[in-house]
């Protein structure tokens, strides 16, 4: 067996006060509600859940609190929140209501600061750089904000170096290409950004099946996996997942729902 | 059951959820920075996270670390989480050499290096792992982690590690790519856990459930 354990993440897009998901992360479809989705994933043995608030940067509000303190009610494993997160206080909004870790894109990209100025008071493992890229050409993506709809012109392994210098924790990196397609995840962008940094890479965008998994992992190293679109529409579960990894002497969380 | 407990608030960390789980278990929860509920505590949480030194000094400006270590000398069942745990300790090498609250012997220190390149360490470690008995293997029969089964796992995040001078306050450790590391340490009634009990699940909640019967 594999040492290193890896985490399966639930991801919730938020809009408003729906769980949506897109393609490309356009294109938003409504799922449901994100409480009984979140819900779902954690008795289904989900290791951490991340909600992201879709319009929150665009039009500089957050819907989230509501949603996190009534899934922090009943949900005991971390949770992670982002979208629209501008400043300190944000984040300590966030965290008050029972998040444990922020994401932020599009305010660290305009500010880098804003990274160092909640890690040092938060710590730098409640600070997520969240990371939206789009492939330019090959072996270089470009680093997207405003939930995918804006380009940045910054370099996705410049970035996420500069990040891990500035006090992120960790990364979370979504293919925009891959996003909602079930095409399987961008290996070359996640293998590049876990030789890149020395913090854990979340990978995002992409999967379709169990086999997508395998190969983050094997091939490009990922410390944690986030999915949406292969749980929303059941495509797969956790439980089914863990077999399956646990089969090919992957290391992942044992559940107690398995068997 | 005992069915209060009380949660210091020191201005750090995500209590919420510390509260939420306690909530979740029946207990009856005050959450507080003031030093009499402190002391009047039958059961006491501190929990916490971010840099030690911040800790620290939150404690000391509340004027709570002398009322916490006046409580806990008296008896009272402690569970320090985290940041909390760490605190428990005498110092911590965190940014700057800080004294912690010396409620069990023991530093605060780096993770230690791997040299394997591919099966190094990352830090902030943030993981679930399974558990298991300390090095002088105490027992886990009639202790926090009496159901505990040995493929329970527990969610950890941190970046350095709580280390008690005498590994008999070593209830558990955990297996970080072949290093044992602390997990759940415990000297008479006082308890810390490395790991977040609020935030493993099910996994977590019963040993939260076990703290209120000490």
């Amino acid at each position: 067996m594999q040492i290193k354990k890896n985490r399966l993440i639930a991801r919730l897009d938020i809009k408003g006060e729906n769980l949506i998901k897109g393609i490309n992360l356009e294109g938003l479809r409504v799922i449901g509600s994100p409480n009984e989705y979140a819900k779902k994933y954690y008795n289904q043995g989900a290791d951490e859940l991340i909600f992201i608030d879709t319009v929150a940067s665009l039009y500089g509000r957050n819907h989230l609190g509501k949603i996190i303190k009534s899934a922090a009610q009943d949900i005991f494993i971390p949770i992670t929140v982002g979208g629209g997160i501008r400043s300190l206080e944000d984040a300590l909004n966030v965290l008050r209501v029972g998040a444990d870790k922020i994401a932020i894109n599009t305010a660290a990209v305009n500010r880098p600061e804003l990274i160092s100025e909640i890690s040092n008071t938060l710590g730098s493992q409640s600070v997520v750089l969240s990371v939206e890229a789009k492939k330019i050409k090959d072996n270089k993506w470009e680093v997207y904000i405003e939930n995918g709809r804006e380009s940045s012109g910054v370099d996705v392994m410049e970035w996420i170096k500069r990040g891990e210098i500035y006090g992120a924790g960790e990364i979370l990196l979504t293919s925009i290409d891959r996003d909602g397609t079930g095409r399987g995840f961008d290996l070359d962008l996640i293998k590049s950004a876990t030789e890149s940094v020395s913090i854990p890479v979340i990978a995002s965008g992409g999967i379709g099946t169990i086999q997508d998994i395998y190969k983050a992992i094997t091939h490009a190293n990922t410390d944690a996996i986030a999915m949406a679109y292969a749980l929303h529409y059941d495509k797969t579960t956790f439980n089914e997942i863990r077999k399956k990894l646990n089969s090919h002497k992957i290391n992942v969380r044992n559940f107690n729902n398995d068997e | 059951m005992m069915n209060k407990v009380v949660i210091i608030d020191y201005g750090i960390g995500n209590i919420f959820s510390v509260n939420q789980a306690f909530k979740k278990i029946g207990v009856e929860t005050f959450v507080t920075s003031n030093t009499q509920a402190i002391e009047e505590a039958k059961h006491l949480v501190l929990p916490g996270v971010g840099a030690f030194h911040k800790g620290m000094q939150a404690l000391h400006d509340l004027e709570l670390h002398k009322t916490i270590i006046k409580t806990a000398n008296k008896g009272v069942p402690l569970i320090g989480i985290c940041l909390g745990m760490q605190m428990l300790l005498d110092e911590s090498d965190e940014f700057k050499v800080t004294k912690g609250l010396g409620l069990i012997s023991g530093r605060v220190e780096k993770f230690p290096k791997v040299k394997d390149r591919n099966n190094y360490i990352k830090v902030p470690q943030i993981n679930w792992h399974e558990i298991v008995p300390g090095v002088s293997n105490i027992s886990w029969k009639n202790s926090l982690l009496k159901e505990h089964k040995s493929r329970d796992s527990l969610y950890f995040v941190h970046s350095f590690v709580a280390k008690p001078s005498n590994i008999d306050h070593v209830l558990a450790n955990y297996n970080c790519n072949g290093i044992l590391i602390p997990a759940l340490i415990i000297k008479d009634n006082v308890v810390g856990c490395q790991f977040h009990p609020e935030k493993s699940g099910d996994v977590g909640l019963k040993i939260l459930k076990n703290f209120m019967l000490m």
